[in-house]
């Protein structure tokens, strides 16, 4: 059963739609990608989802419930947590001061969470003390991820998050994200990276021009002929 | 409402408050205040181009007006003789070292590859060049006050007629702009403004300073004059003659005693002096409109106005924002530069002390916001109500503070402490309303039209 | 011929016409930088009405001192506005909390340009300094009382045997230690606590502070309320030192704009240390070496004039060169602040 679910998403920026008739989701403790060409309109469902986008058809369901008409803050407070593309770390504070402003919204004690955190990332333990805008593009991500994660969210939403990064650091943050997934919070990415995505998802969504193309498991796009063919490079 | 009628509406009730004024006050009174208003009209119209077509945030007004009415007094005043033979050796010294070290500069900059030699070389021929400048400036400046301090001890002037400084005047604003722009433009609005700020105080404290060129505070007084002296005009019989037609006809007849027609040249005297500038100010006024309504509406104020909208599209498209920004600000610069030579005549005298940056920049803000910005109509509508406000703000005040008082009992201290502060309210008043209108009217009362219209 | 009473003389010399009063007046713009590169860094707008907020802090407090001193409260040694200080601050945040809901609150909300929010804030100079005016008039007033002098010049001659005298007032001493402690209760804020933190993440990324779920309002107010107390304390310390008159305090702008900048918007470190850079460098320029130089050189090579580098009139163009400097070799500022 999956937990969030974007249905027939329609909607743009003010102008004509950008993404048409869309249909996203994802269940818990799995990991959703979506990937297509640029300007597909990727990153524009995933703002869809969050709420930062006038839909002008569609609705959001999140755990049964219709979210269409919440704010995104209202969203992040229900359990919705996302890390953007870019700037998405407090460069003059440090790794902990990171997870902390994470936990903003919290008022419990969060020590525990972000223990949890370490152990997902153990290189942020090391560098706790470091300011976040002296690591270098992997780590710099981890320490996003893990922001996300300080509020306990159930559904984690990533900006394509190995935008930029060399294949060995992209590896090691998938590895992450399905450590990520292993403690039962459904993952949905954007990706620009689409095999390397596909390989670790449960699910795949190809997205052309603002609408779906091909919906299947990430093992199924990757044999698809005309997905290899277009997307992936033969 | 449109803007031609808000216009005329605008300037009628102006006109009927200066009408109000001269009948309550006195026409004396109500003349001064138009002068000023129409000198204000042209310092807001300056400062307008600047704000209205380009969008700079000015914070260094005064130095244009200051450095308009210092050439009033470097066109204007005779040579001090004397004091060019004392002082003229050592200055001549100054420049030729100034020239030295420019020229210097400039081989050690181009000859010598980037590098610490090359800084170092720079700091050691700057450093040389200020030691040498220093001596012989020291040197020649002393000699200069010496010269008779209590009268002159400065330069003086070419001796030329003072009208002439009001375009020199303009010229020289537009160059202290050109320096100024080339340090400060590019920056973001928030720097330019502090740094156009920086560099007005500068250019005051040097006024305020450097006796030699200017006598600093002691004051450059009894300027030249383009219209004729109040005293000269009294003793002259056609005007006599005038002033005695124009009461004989309105008294109905009977002629009036010497005594008051004594008193009716003296009064009468002081309006024709200042209806005769007026008609200056106003040409001034009406040239300078004339030429920037031209410009707004040609393609050079289409594409000005293009940057001011939308500063990244345009750079995008070619348009190099920089220079653009960079003319409209010299150009600005020296409209404000010829109001304020237009002021130091008026004065007869050139005071440094009173370049104040409350009365010479940040009040000419208020005429532009109030007025309208980008409307060059509006700039003259808004100096006129600021001034106005501005001037009649004192007198209203103790004239309210003064019924107020009535209705508080003879002991209370709150009575003279109250007649004290009323000149100050002036000041709260100002920024009220300056806080009002950029709120609640932000486009002022004659609001930018586009092109076709003022 | 050199010898080390000579040295002696210089040093006591440089330290009482240099060293003391850069400290004292650094540490005055120190504070006041610190409130403006905190508006600068977090409602992103150059507050031109901060000196004005300096001069109300300051009335208020000489209210304050005025109505203790007629009721007896007073101390022996240490000033009366000391006790009043507090008291003034509060009204100075209550009143700038409302000029900001009143005035820039609004462009907030609108998303207005940051030159919008600047010809407000001179709308507000303005107002403030008009009633800071009406309040206590125009004249210079001092409201120091308790002892003024720590070390006396005399007293000092007499017990060292130099020639030169040492003078330490009490309002130099208390400028610098209050402007530390300021400083430091500062730090242990930003650095400590969770609204510090999140102002300091407000001020580095607004959008991820957004979607943190830091709001906007809450560090606006904790922004201005520190402003306002800094500007009060430095207004009060600059009244103390010097003595207290309306129209200085437009002046100061340029100066403390220039420790801001200088040090990197929104980097209070960087204001700090702007603040001694401005203060140091201005009164060394103007300082009148003669005397000084006297003592070091052997007797012949004194030099004629003052030996001043720039005449005293000039003291604004040294913090206005400081800033061209600055915004032409490293617009960031030492610290590496954000580029407006």
């Amino acid at each position: 059963m999956n937990y969030l679910i974007g249905e027939n998403l329609t909607g743009g920026y003010g102008g004509a739609d950008i993404i048409r008739n869309c249909n996203v989701s994802v269940g818990k403790g799995e990991i959703a990608v979506v990937v297509g060409p640029n300007g597909a309109g990727k990153s524009t469902a995933m703002k869809a989802l969050l709420g930062m986008l006038s839909l002008r058809k569609g609705r959001v369901f999140l755990d049964g419930n219709d979210i269409t008409g919440m704010s995104p803050q209202e969203r992040v407070s229900h359990g919705m947590a996302f890390v953007p593309q870019n700037q998405n770390v407090f460069v003059t504070l440090t790794v902990e001061e990171n997870l902390e402003m994470g936990a903003y919204l919290r008022r419990d004690d969060i020590t525990e969470t972000m223990n949890q955190v370490f152990e997902l990332f153990p290189v942020l333990k090391e560098k706790r003390r470091q300011l976040a805008g002296e690591l270098s593009g992997g780590q710099r991500q981890q320490v996003a991820v893990g922001r996300a994660l300080m509020t306990r969210p159930s559904v984690l939403m990533l900006d394509e998050p190995t935008a930029g990064v060399s294949p060995i650091v992209m590896d090691e943050l998938f590895e992450r994200i399905i450590e990520v997934k292993r403690t039962g919070i459904a993952i949905l990415m954007v990706e620009q990276n689409a095999r390397q995505a596909l390989n670790i998802a449960d699910q795949g969504f190809v997205l052309v021009t603002g609408e779906n193309r091909f919906t299947d498991t990430g093992e199924a796009l990757l044999a698809n002929e005309e997905v290899r063919k277009s997307f992936l490079g033969g | 409402m449109s803007n031609k009628n808000r216009a005329f509406l605008s300037f009628s009730i102006m006109g009927m408050m200066l009408i109000i004024v001269g009948f309550g006050q006195s026409w004396n009174v109500a003349l001064a205040i138009f002068n000023m208003c129409l000198i204000s009209a042209v310092m807001s119209m300056g400062l307008n181009i600047q704000w209205g077509y380009a969008g700079l945030f000015n914070a260094g007004v005064m130095a244009s007006s200051a450095i308009g009415g210092l050439t009033a007094v470097l066109v204007s005043y005779s040579p001090v003789m004397k004091a060019w033979s004392e002082g003229g050796t050592s200055l001549s010294a100054v420049f030729v070292s100034l020239l030295i070290t420019i020229v210097m500069g400039l081989l050690v900059w181009k000859k010598i590859k980037k590098g610490p030699i090359r800084t170092w070389s720079m700091t050691a021929v700057v450093l040389t060049g200020y030691v040498f400048m220093r001596i012989y400036y020291d040197e020649a400046t002393v000699a200069i006050e010496a010269v008779e301090p209590a009268k002159t001890g400065f330069l003086g002037g070419l001796g030329l007629p003072i009208i002439f400084s009001w375009i020199a005047g303009g010229f020289a604003a537009a160059g202290l702009a050109w320096l100024v722009g080339r340090i400060s433009l590019g920056l973001r609005s928030d720097y330019f403004a502090i740094a156009t700020l920086g560099i007005s105080e500068i250019m005051i404290s040097i006024l305020k300073n450097e006796d030699w060129l200017s006598r600093g505070v002691k004051n450059v007084t009894g300027l030249d004059r383009p219209v004729p002296y109040e005293v000269d005009l009294q003793k002259q019989e056609w005007f006599i003659n005038l002033v005695n037609w124009f009461y004989n006809t309105a008294e109905d007849g009977s002629s009036i005693s010497s005594d008051m027609l004594r008193e009716a040249v003296m009064l009468s005297a002081g309006v024709y002096v200042k209806i005769c500038y007026s008609g200056l100010f106003l040409a001034v006024l009406l040239i300078v409109l004339f030429f920037a309504t031209r410009a707004l509406n040609s393609p050079w104020g289409r594409m000005m106005r293009a940057i001011r909208d939308n500063e990244t599209a345009a750079s995008a498209m070619g348009k190099n924002v920089t220079s653009r920004h960079r003319q409209v600000f010299i150009i600005g610069s020296a409209v404000i530069g010829i109001a304020g030579a237009m002021l130091t005549t008026l004065d007869g005298q050139f005071t440094p002390g009173s370049y104040i940056p409350l009365r010479f920049t940040f009040l000419i803000w208020v005429m532009v916001i109030i007025g309208g910005s980008g409307n060059n109509l509006g700039a003259i509508i808004g100096a006129f109500i600021t001034w106005f406000v501005w001037i009649e703000a004192e007198p209203v005040a103790l004239w309210l503070v003064g019924y107020v008082n009535l209705l508080l009992d003879e002991t209370n201290p709150l009575r003279s402490h109250l007649q004290e502060v009323a000149p100050h309210m002036r000041m709260v008043l100002m920024g009220l309303i300056l806080v009002l209108v950029l709120r609640f009217r932000p486009k002022g009362i004659l609001p930018e039209k586009v092109p076709d219209h003022y | 011929m050199e010898n080390s009473i000579d040295l002696l003389n210089a040093l006591v010399l440089i330290s009482n016409y240099v060293l003391i009063p850069s400290l004292s007046y650094g540490s005055q713009l120190a504070l006041g930088a610190v409130g403006v590169t905190l508006v600068f860094g977090i409602l992103r707008f150059a507050n031109f009405a901060h000196g004005e907020l300096m001069g109300l802090g300051c009335t208020a407090t000489i209210f304050f001192t005025w109505w203790f001193q007629s009721m007896g409260i007073s101390h022996s040694f240490f000033p009366t506005a000391l006790f009043a200080m507090p008291f003034a601050m509060l009204i100075t945040i209550l009143l700038v909390l409302a000029i900001d809901r009143s005035v820039f609150r609004f462009y907030r909300l609108n998303k207005s340009r940051p030159v919008t929010f600047v010809v407000a804030s001179v709308g507000v100079m303005f107002m403030l300094n008009g009633l800071v005016r009406m309040l206590i008039g125009t004249n210079e007033i001092i409201f120091r009382d308790g002892q003024k002098f720590l070390i006396k010049a005399g007293l000092f001659k007499k017990m060292t045997g130099l020639n030169e005298g040492l003078a330490l007032k009490q309002t130099q001493v208390l400028t610098v230690v209050l402007a530390v402690v300021a400083v430091l209760l500062l730090f242990w804020f930003l650095q400590r606590t969770r609204t510090g933190k999140a102002m300091r993440a407000y001020s580095d990324n607004e959008d991820l502070a957004l979607l943190s779920g830091i709001s906007t309002e809450r560090i606006v107010m904790v922004t201005w309320i520190i402003a306002a107390s800094l500007a009060t304390l430095a207004g009060v310390l600059y009244g103390l030192d010097k003595s207290f008159k309306p129209i200085v305090y437009f002046h100061l702008l340029l100066p403390i704009f220039a420790s801001a900048i200088v040090g990197g918007i929104g980097q209070p470190v960087g204001a700090i240390l702007g603040g001694y850079i401005v203060a140091f460098s201005e009164i060394i320029a103007t300082y009148a070496f003669k005397k000084f130089i006297t003592y070091i050189v052997p007797a012949n090579f004194a030099p004629e004039g003052l030996g001043q580098l720039l005449s005293t009139e000039y003291k604004f163009a040294v913090s206005f060169l400081i800033l061209v400097l600055v915004l032409l070799v490293r617009p960031t500022g030492i610290f590496r602040g954000r580029v407006l």
